[in-house]
């Protein structure tokens, strides 16, 4: 009875239909942005060019191409060898950040947050003015060309690892000291400690982790896509089906192939999030590192190693947009950044990219997080509220190219009543806003776990309605969340590639696609100097949120210090 | 959203067609022309015609037929300007054009003009230039690495330029396409894959764009580029170390033409820029980047064009070209397309 109650209220008032309308509508959002199109992709995957069913007979064909089949064992390669890079080296640097008393700790963090401000396709640029055949380094390949694994996997992890970062700084960072008093009391070795006690309480974290590197490896466009030379993987092989040859379905089914590694790298995560229980208890004392140079410059010296390599690839793709005439005629100019007269929609493409940037952000950010209250803070309806927190997680396990091309699949159906945002810019927020979903919903839910579920108690007891509630005071405690999703939506809005190249027109081209069409077209020196310009544009946000954030912090943020 | 505020958007939606049909017919035009010439075009055209304006959608040749193709049951584009005779021909043979004799097509040169019209038809599609093959080789990097300046095409095939050779991938760039084709007609379909065999060993990659191998032969990133005469001659004046060849053997070519799309809606606008687009104007346009044009007596010397390029054009077949399209792409990729860019 008293179940029942909770779920369905003796009568809906109007503030209970009002609540319940709240969550349809957010239901209605990630069932139309996400469940129908990939629903479509996947009923586009069994059909034939006419539109009918043939089963398998698409994957059958897919499976016969060895040019198609190869791009398999090709994507699973560079993504395990990237996995496996990135997570060792991030490792080592997390382990420097939190367990040693290296110098310059919050510099190195913030040089390592750099890549995240470039497209993709900004380290592949770069990477072929390194390594390519006039590259200062060049040498180094001992005769291996750039074009292909070794360029992918080195432009992959100049782009992953701050994401790999970030997940073992948190990993790492809770520990306990009196496992390592006692184990020092027992006069355990120092190796012996790390392999019982320090690897084994973050070995959710590096697993979490391999699977988020590896998902993002495998389904990475950008940095193939220039640099792949030969070497095709799944993700271009969507693009080259589709654009290259228009071959829809073929597209379809290479996505459906993406779709499945990201997929149970989801499902491997979500279980261990499950088993990951609080490690911490109550009573545990935050492990403090001490001094010991030796340790602390050995990894000073790997974390500054790592951050020359970053500010090496970001200089070297603002060099070569500089240069007049690369490598013949190194007078510096900034004529590369009149785009106007080339390929890709010039500054046009900017300022799109900036309004798709500034609306992703702003409506993304109020939508994402109310929903997230919604789901966080409401009582009854618990199946829907389940449903769609499940919903929420699942953008994480869709890569970009695979979702844009279902955007495809659904709105450009001439009979859906949703076909007149096909060719706008309203997909693009809508898209992009899905893209990204996951990380925001994860951002809200933990600022609200926070909170004291009493404030929505005592706001219905004083009988406020709950948008009021909300409104005055959910939405401005959580204010420094609510700003690290919206410069987090800003950023990658800015930098996107993947999911957008199937979507913009020629009234809606992007900063990001123009770099790859810049490319494409050999304007090296112009596709260069536009990944340069996203790259700033994200940094100035970036600066511009950190202010702000510090502002809000010492101003009306003042009760947090007091507790 | 209140129902003010909607009956505020509609009629701002409403404002903004209205007046943007006074201002200007939007003309959606496919095109495969050389990106740092597409503003030029249309602005030429939009300062005769202010009452149109155009909206580009650019992309490589190959991938512009194939969505083309693609979109036949409900198309997109008005107009065509710009994109292979051969891609042309396979549209027609699709029945995706539309017949129109623009005003004043008789005073160009007949070879660049629908066969058709002289059995009285309007033509299906009107050409506007030739763009031609051409070999792009940096000397700088020919010195430095040992790799001669070559002749002819068998020259490519010689071991001293393993590695050193890229060229476009006829799926997506025209030109590749046009390589491809030439290379049949001058020695028939065995001949040509013959010395296609041979030919990839040397490659490096295949491009998605007929331009990049030659922008990669300027910035040193190969030696030798199978491109076309267009951007060559331009990334030679503009200081890039490049020399262009036109192979002793003869060289491809593919005319750059326009079309109608059948079903356009916008029938008047598509027909004003057909007829805009075989004037000397605009020939005199197309002039500044290609040295053969449509309209004769137009074409002046281009700087680092070679003075008898007409000489070395081979006698190409269109038709041919267009009717085997599917399958030679379809076989090349079956024997090359390990080595590609991704498109």
């Amino acid at each position: 009875m008293i179940a029942g109650a909770s779920i369905w209220p003796e009568r809906l008032s109007g503030e209970a239909l009002i609540r319940l309308l709240a969550l349809l509508l957010a239901l209605g959002l990630l069932v139309v942005g996400l469940l129908f199109p990939l629903a479509a992709m996947l009923v586009k995957s069994v059909q034939d060019r006419a539109g009918d069913f043939i089963g398998l007979a698409n994957f059958a064909r897919y499976v016969q191409t060895p040019a198609l089949a190869g791009s398999i064992v090709n994507s699973l390669t560079v993504a395990l060898t990237s996995t496996v890079i990135v997570v060792g080296l991030a490792f080592l640097c997390a382990y420097g950040i939190t367990r040693t008393c290296m110098p310059g700790k919050r510099l190195f963090r913030m040089l390592a947050t750099l890549p995240i401000l470039a497209p993709s396709l900004l380290p592949a640029i770069s990477l072929v003015y390194l390594f390519g055949n006039q590259g200062w380094f060049r040498e180094a390949l001992m005769g291996e060309s750039i074009y292909g694994p070794i360029g992918i996997v080195m432009g992959m992890c100049f782009w992953i690892f701050p994401h790999a970062l970030m997940i073992l700084v948190t990993a790492l960072a809770n520990s306990d000291a009196r496992l390592y008093e006692a184990a020092e009391a027992l006069g355990t070795p120092k190796w012996r400690s790390f392999l019982t006690i320090t690897l084994p309480g973050a070995r959710y974290g590096l697993i979490s982790c391999a699977f988020v590197v590896f998902t993002m490896a495998i389904t990475d466009f950008g940095v193939p896509k220039i640099i792949g030379g030969q070497f095709s993987v799944l993700a271009t092989d969507v693009y080259r089906q589709v654009v290259g040859q228009q071959n829809f379905q073929m597209g379809a089914v290479v996505s459906v192939i993406l779709l499945a590694p990201a997929l149970v790298s989801f499902a491997v995560d979500r279980w261990i999030q499950r088993r990951q229980v609080a490690q911490l208890s109550a009573r545990a004392v935050p492990w403090q590192p001490s001094p010991s140079p030796l340790r602390d410059w050995t990894f000073a010296a790997l974390c500054y190693g790592v951050a020359a390599i970053i500010l090496t690839v970001i200089g070297t793709a603002i060099y070569a947009s500089l240069v007049q005439f690369w490598p013949y005629d190194l007078a510096l100019t900034l004529e590369h950044y009149a785009f106007e007269a080339l390929a890709g929609g010039g500054w046009a493409a900017w300022f799109n990219s900036l309004t798709l940037a500034f609306f992703v952000a702003s409506i993304g950010t109020l939508v994402i997080f109310f929903n997230a209250w919604l789901i966080e803070k409401s009582d009854g309806y618990r199946a829907l509220r389940q449903g769609l927190h499940f919903l929420a997680m699942l953008p994480m396990a869709v890569p970009g190219m695979v979702l844009g091309l279902a955007y495809i699949f659904f709105f450009n159906q001439p009979d859906n009543p949703l076909n007149w945002i096909y060719g706008t810019l309203i997909i693009l927020v809508l898209n992009t806003l899905v893209h990204f979903y996951t990380v925001c919903h994860l951002t809200s839910v933990t600022a609200l776990k926070q909170l004291d579920p009493e404030f929505e108690a005592v706001g219905a007891s004083l009988k406020v309605p709950f948008w009021t509630t909300f409104r005055r005071v959910t939405l401005p405690v959580s204010l420094p969340a609510v700003l690290d999703i919206s410069v987090y939506l800003f950023v990658n809005a800015m930098t996107t590639v993947s999911a957008v190249v199937f979507l913009y027109t020629s009234d809606t081209r992007l900063a990001s696609v123009a770099v790859m069409h810049l490319d494409e077209a050999g304007y090296f020196a112009s596709a260069a100097a536009m990944a340069v310009l996203i790259f700033f544009t994200s940094l100035a946000v970036k600066l511009a949120h950190a202010a702000i954030s510090h502002l809000l912090l010492t101003r009306a943020q003042r009760w947090r210090q007091a507790s | 959203m209140s129902l003010f505020s909607r009956s505020l958007l509609a009629a701002a939606v409403g404002l903004a067609m209205t007046t943007g049909a006074q201002a200007a017919t939007e003309l959606t035009v496919y095109t495969a022309v050389e990106a740092d010439d597409l503003q030029k075009y249309a602005a030429r055209f939009e300062l005769a015609h202010p009452e149109i304006e155009i909206k580009w959608v650019r992309d490589s040749t190959g991938v512009i037929t194939a969505r083309l193709l693609a979109e036949k049951e409900n198309p997109q584009a008005d107009v065509v300007w710009g994109l292979a005779a051969t891609s042309l021909l396979v549209l027609e043979e699709e029945g995706m054009l539309s017949r129109y004799a623009p005003e004043g097509v008789e005073a160009l040169d007949p070879k660049f003009v629908d066969p058709a019209i002289r059995e009285g038809k309007d033509p299906a599609w009107v050409g506007m230039d030739a763009w031609v093959a051409s070999i792009c080789y940096n000397t700088i990097e020919g010195e430095r690495l040992g790799v001669p300046k070559p002749s002819s095409w068998e020259d490519l095939t010689r071991p001293e330029y393993e590695g050193h050779v890229i060229m476009p991938n006829p799926s997506s760039s025209g030109t590749g396409y046009l390589d491809v084709a030439s290379w049949m007609q001058l020695w028939d379909e065995q001949g040509g894959w013959d010395y296609m065999d041979r030919l990839h060993q040397n490659i490096a990659r295949y491009t998605h764009s007929g331009s990049a191998p030659c922008n990669l032969a300027a910035s040193g990133e190969t030696v030798v580029g199978v491109s076309f005469a267009f951007r060559g001659a331009r990334l030679a004046s503009q200081g890039a170390p490049l020399e262009l060849v036109f192979p002793e053997e003869g060289v491809g070519w593919d005319m750059e033409a326009a079309a109608i799309i059948e079903g356009s809606d916008r029938r008047e606008a598509a027909e004003t820029l057909l007829d805009w687009a075989v004037t000397e104007e605009a020939n005199a346009l197309y002039n500044e980047g290609y040295a053969v044009v449509a309209y004769p007596g137009v074409a002046e010397p281009i700087e680092n064009y070679p003075e008898n390029i007409t000489e070395l054009m081979i006698e190409p077949d269109f038709n041919w070209a267009a009717n085997h399209r599917e399958r030679l792409l379809g076989e090349w990729q079956r024997r090359y397309d390990g080595k590609s860019d991704s498109q």
